[in-house]
């Protein structure tokens, strides 16, 4: 317990050191997809080539995720697309709402918006370029000539009100031979001529790589979602180098190129910091840390999670445990509560603390250490009930006050228990901690996220399996601590 | 030893104290006293209300009319803990704390009250002679103890800080018949030996008679019949209590 207060310490410490600093960098956030990493990593690399030290954490979450952390000024920047922003975060806005009104309604907000990069990221539909070519289709009114031709159209387009059913009313398609595919599926489904369009999101990686056709939206039926970078109002004052290091990106990067960039992530595997400096024309910084290395920081982020949010839920779960041991109404009480808690699932968990804590480590820590509390209370409070009624009567008998048998008797009997609930708690927390990762608070979870974007089992593994033998470590920590805090009469008393 | 024990003992009253367990009678509003260093059988079937003569008489329940008076003092909540320490009690399977070794039990409460290491081991090794325990039983855990042993170390650690009173609640009852006819003996002794107030609860008439000469019989909480053993088998109140001594098969030579 003392090695967990001194460690926390440590950590409040250290978390409060950047505070202090002056230099602070400033810190750029991205979504879960490659990307908006990539972009990220590019405005990480034009900021500190303009002189403005800057971080990049990566792979956040989702859009709330993002838009929280910027609000809240946990980040500084990150790349948003106009659409989300008109359907999504802001309300009473213009679908169709140009980047001038958005800066307009973010304005109060604190929330600077830059111009179009240069490029949308919205639906499209796209052909085999060979195909197109031969049947001279270019824009999507070019298909109605052609009433013959299949569409294979995800789930969600399909049904979407914005999808397959406008798309058709607006452009009077005569198309019948429409069936639905899972997205993962539906490139290979055109490109071995199954199909012969489907619906993409125009910079996806896979269109140079299957050698498709983007079909113009010569009507503008799909709304646009142009690509920009939000940021903090307050930098155009605190850090002006850095807002026009943004706005220099403007108009520069256009479909094709973002495309290629995609590609270059997702399908050839390079790195996506290598890939933004080679857009800028930059340098990344040498040295790429060595596979160790990496695992060494991951595992202390993970370690640190996990022990800090355990040992404080030790300091309350216990004494929830005993006092509701003791009061029969109140323990009820207490241990449905800590129920609930259980019951939230571990993924909105972690994103309802980041309006009230931000994003980092201590959120992760604070949603760990609910999760820890209903095993520690419930089986304390277990290992006390259970204690025979004539041990009870004995130790009070013998005239000790209350403390003094909680102490000597009353918890070394429900030594086993206790120790059991914790170790269930530790066990849970390892595993949930990969989740950390979602708000930025690094750990094993880190590379499964990227593993899961790039569809790369390698670096799954390379979280996962650090994450499943550190479970199996802790469980026998945990068995060799039972069996050294286990009184031996108690054990003896087991085998009887 | 006998003399460094011998103390005046301490005296009990109940007087119009009565307990129920929500619809169950445990005892009714009963008038018994206890005199310093007397030796008092309660006898009765279960369910007769003679634990719960013990367990008010150490505040571990509270009476729901009347009051139990302490050397003439009415005992309230707060003498409670003091009054314990000066009462050693005894349950019928020992209640030994499983966690610790024999030692350990009988060490609990003098460490509680400060005392040095080797004063507690001393006055252990003692208590062991007292009680007929092999010294090498006291490093055990209550799992590597025989019953009889169990019951012995139940009993020294009611001894260990001298106390005024000794409460036993069928301390013999869970023992086969040649450990317990053994322990009957010894206890007797010690009994008589350390000149304390003594109540010994117990369902066997034989035995009863055999450690106290002012037996209590008890039935459905009230007293039926207070008297020695001569009395109850030749003056018997009521039927009840004809039935009662009738019942025993073996009976002892008269004490």
């Amino acid at each position: 317990m003392t090695a967990a207060h001194a460690r926390f310490a440590l950590v409040l410490l250290s978390c409060l050191w950047p505070a202090l600093a002056i230099a602070q960098p400033a810190r750029i956030g991205s979504k879960q997809f490659t990307e908006s990493v990539i972009l990220g990593e590019i405005a990480r690399l034009a900021a500190r080539d303009a002189g403005v030290p800057a971080v990049h954490e990566r792979e956040l979450g989702g859009t709330s995720i993002l838009w929280q952390a910027l609000r809240q000024g946990d980040i500084d920047a990150y790349p948003e697309y106009t659409g989300t922003l008109s359907h999504e975060l802001l309300h009473d806005v213009p679908a169709d709402a140009d980047i001038a009104t958005l800066r307009v309604r973010l304005k109060p907000l604190g929330i600077g918006i830059t111009d179009s990069l240069g490029f949308d990221n919205t639906y499209a539909i796209g052909m085999r370029r060979d195909e197109a070519a031969q049947l001279g289709i270019e824009r999507i009114s070019d298909l109605r000539a052609h009433a013959s031709l299949r569409f294979g159209f995800s789930n969600e387009f399909m049904d979407r009100g914005d999808g397959w059913p406008g798309l058709r009313r607006a452009y009077a398609l005569p198309q019948t031979k429409v069936s639905g595919l899972d997205h993962a599926l539906s490139y290979r489904a055109v490109a071995s001529g199954a199909v012969d369009a489907i619906d993409l999101y125009s910079t996806d990686a896979e269109i140079p790589y299957y050698h498709l056709r983007v079909l113009r939206d010569d009507r503008h039926y799909f709304p646009r979602y142009q690509a920009v970078f939000l940021y903090r109002l307050a930098l155009e004052r605190d850090r002006p180098a850095f807002v026009a290091a943004l706005r220099q990106l403007a108009d520069r990067i256009d479909e094709q190129t973002m495309r290629a960039m995609n590609a270059a992530v997702k399908l050839d595997r390079r790195r996506d910091s290598a890939v933004a400096a080679d857009f800028l024309g930059t340098h990344i910084e040498v040295g790429r840390r060595g596979l160790w290395q990496r695992l060494r920081q991951r595992s202390v982020e993970h370690v640190e999670l996990v022990a800090i949010s355990l040992g404080l839920a030790l300091l309350l779960a216990i004494p929830l445990g005993i006092v509701a041991a003791r009061r029969r109404r109140l323990g009820q009480l207490v241990i449905a509560a800590s129920g609930v808690l259980q019951t939230v699932p571990s993924l909105a968990m972690f994103v309802f603390m980041i309006p009230l804590l931000g994003i980092g480590t201590w959120p992760a820590v604070a949603a760990l250490f609910l999760y820890s509390l209903l095993p520690i209370v419930r089986n304390t409070h277990a290992g006390l009930v259970g204690i025979a009624p004539e041990l009870i009567e004995s130790a009070a008998a013998l005239g000790l006050p209350p403390r003094v048998r909680l102490r000597r008797i009353e918890l070394p009997l429900a030594m086993r228990s206790i120790l059991a609930g914790i170790k269930t708690a530790a066990v849970i927390n390892v595993g949930t901690a990969t989740l950390a990762a979602l708000i930025g608070a690094g750990g094993y979870g880190q590379p499964i996220l990227t593993g899961i974007r790039l569809d790369s089992i390698p670096l799954i593994l390379e979280g996962a399996i650090p994450a499943a033998v550190l479970a199996l470590l802790v469980q026998g920590l945990f068995e060799l601590v039972e069996k050294w805090l286990t009184p031996r009469g108690l054990r003896l008393q087991a085998r009887q | 030893m006998a003399a460094a024990d011998a103390g005046g003992g301490i005296c009990f009253a109940l007087e119009g104290a009565s307990k129920r367990y929500g619809d169950v009678v445990a005892l009714q509003p009963v008038e018994l006293a206890f005199e310093a260093g007397s030796t008092t059988a309660l006898i009765g079937s279960s369910g007769s209300g003679k634990s719960t003569v013990l367990r008010l008489l150490l505040g571990l329940e509270r009476s729901d009319s009347g009051c139990v008076r302490v050397d003439g003092r009415v005992l309230q909540p707060a003498d409670v803990l003091a009054l314990r320490r000066r009462v050693g009690y005894v349950i019928q399977d020992g209640g030994l704390f499983p966690h610790l070794t024999a030692m350990g039990n009988l060490g609990l409460l003098p460490q509680h009250l400060g005392w040095a290491l080797p004063r507690i081991r001393e006055r252990a090794q003692a208590l062991a002679r007292l009680t007929r325990l092999p010294a090498d039983a006291l490093a055990r855990y209550p799992a590597e103890l025989s019953g009889g042993q169990r019951q012995r170390v139940a009993l020294m650690r009611a001894l260990m800080v001298d106390p005024d009173a000794l409460l036993l609640d069928e301390p013999l009852g869970a023992l086969d018949p040649i450990v317990r006819h053994e322990l009957q003996e010894q206890l007797q002794r010690i009994f008589a030996e350390l000149g304390k107030t003594v109540i010994v609860v117990t369902h066997d008439l034989a035995e009863a008679a055999w450690f106290a000469r002012r037996l209590v019989l008890l039935r459905r909480g009230a007293v039926v019949q207070d008297g020695s053993y001569a009395d109850l088998r030749d003056r018997p109140a009521d039927d009840f209590v004809r039935r009662f001594v009738q019942a025993q098969r073996t009976l002892p030579t008269a004490p």
